[in-house]
């Protein structure tokens, strides 16, 4: 069996020191991966990375423009709901106008045709009264008239004095009359 | 080494860093083992790197995930997080260079068949070593030129006689202990790694295919040394990735560190 000191002699080389087609093969592996790097893979890398920046640059634009325009949406529909809003109250508040209009005029109708309708019963109920009084009057006359004429025994009906005086109480009859009727008016 | 393969034990030994010459001999390319797997991983980088970024979409599928989650690792974890976003920029092709080749040279050290890294050989880690070491220094002269060297040699806010001390201090461990120890520590770390795997898996084929066969118990060790094979296959994985990540990292460092106004 060889001992350490036997190999280390016996070995072809010194492992601290290199041969040249060591170097040379290791700058040759060097250079070739190198280049490789400088000619292709970090181009590539750099491309697909700057791609990706700029790809989640333009992700996130895009959702920037995207929530924009949302809000831009909402606040128009806000906008028109609360101009619908206002709309609906302007309406509702002409609505009650309208109302209140309408029952005032209806009420003033109704009253105009309840006074209408009262002036007319007065005026039919004091017509009636004057020709019930007429008539009552000339009645009353004759009645009077048949009255005194039984009691004196004459017939007085052509009688003019006794036509005139009848007359003249029913007059102040009917004077008195009046003016008891015109303080109850206006009591 | 007719003694060993009489006895079915075959050790490691550092004639495994130096196989013959099978093609090319006697030319400056002239072709050992070693180079061979140095020529297979950048044909297998060459395609990952060809083919896995060929056609880059912005929602990636599964591979492109994982393509883009090793570049951008290197990108943004190493070189923009050092340098910054400018900086970063300019030094990224050369970072990334060092990161997935010493990544690529250094998996071949587990992957059966091959079972020596690519990097376990000077020549490579040197060559990379010297081109941060050239790169850093190009870096701080560009951007400060003679304040550079200023800087690096003559630290601001100290007493001038102190200067007799710190600046040939300086001067070893920025200019001469950097390189070195950049190249020790991949190329130890892979020496090690290859010599420690190849020693168990001699030892558990020494355990189980001779000892046991011949009545043996003592082949029974081989469970023990194929068990720990296994753990320290994993681990190698690990010392892989990082040594690739220190290497490209401590680049980056190193240049961030000479650009830097102040130290």
């Amino acid at each position: 069996m060889h001992t350490a000191a036997v190999v280390l002699a016996e070995s072809k080389g010194n492992l601290l020191i290199p041969s040249i087609p060591d170097l040379l093969w290791g700058t040759v592996s060097f250079v070739v991966i190198l280049a490789l790097f400088i000619w292709r893979v970090l181009p590539r890398l750099n491309a697909l990375l700057d791609e990706r920046s700029r790809a989640i640059a333009g992700r996130i634009d895009e959702a920037k423009h995207a929530r924009e325009e949302a809000e831009r949406v909402l606040q128009r529909y806000q906008e028109q709901l609360a101009e619908a809003r206002v709309e609906a109250g302007r309406i509702r508040e002409q609505a009650r106008e309208d109302g209140k209009r309408i029952l005032v005029e209806l009420r003033e109708q109704a009253q105009a045709e309840a006074d209408r309708v009262t002036a007319q019963a007065h005026q039919q109920i004091e017509a009636e009264r004057q020709s019930a009084l007429v008539s009552l009057r000339s009645e009353v006359g004759r009645l009077a008239l048949d009255l005194a004429s039984g009691v004196i025994g004459e017939h007085l009906a052509d009688d003019k004095n006794a036509t005139a005086l009848v007359d003249r109480f029913l007059a102040d009859l009917d004077l008195d009359r009046t003016g008891e009727q015109d303080t109850t008016r206006t009591r | 080494m007719p003694v060993a393969a009489a006895s079915g034990f075959e050790p490691p030994t550092i004639a495994d860093f130096f196989p013959d010459v099978v093609l090319f001999a006697g030319t400056p390319f002239a072709m050992n083992r070693v180079m061979l797997i140095r020529v297979l991983v950048i044909v297998l980088l060459a395609i990952w790197l060809w083919f896995g970024t060929r056609s880059l979409k912005l929602v990636p599928g599964r591979g492109q995930v994982m393509t883009e989650f090793l570049l951008n690792f290197v990108r943004n974890n190493i070189a923009i997080e050092t340098l910054g976003e400018e900086d970063g920029r300019r030094w990224m092709p050369v970072i990334m260079t060092m990161f997935f080749l010493t990544l690529g040279m250094n998996l071949t050290g587990v992957v059966p068949g091959l079972q020596i890294a690519g990097t376990a050989v000077i020549g490579l880690p040197l060559v990379l070593a010297i081109i941060a070491w050239v790169l850093f220094i190009y870096a701080g002269f560009r951007k400060l030129g003679w304040t550079y060297l200023k800087n690096a040699l003559f630290l601001p806010g100290v007493p001038w006689p102190l200067y007799f001390l710190l600046t040939p201090l300086e001067l070893l461990s920025t200019f001469i202990v950097r390189p070195i120890t950049l190249t020790m520590r991949l190329l130890m770390n892979m020496v090690s790694g290859h010599l420690l795997l190849a020693l168990v898996y001699a030892a558990s084929s020494f355990f189980l295919f001779t000892l046991l066969p011949q009545g043996n118990l003592f082949g029974l060790i081989g469970v023990g040394t194929v068990a720990f094979g296994i753990v320290y296959l994993a681990f190698e994985l690990f010392v892989a990735a990082l040594q690739a990540y220190v290497f490209a990292f401590l680049t980056a460092i190193y240049i961030q560190l000479a650009v830097a106004e102040e130290h």
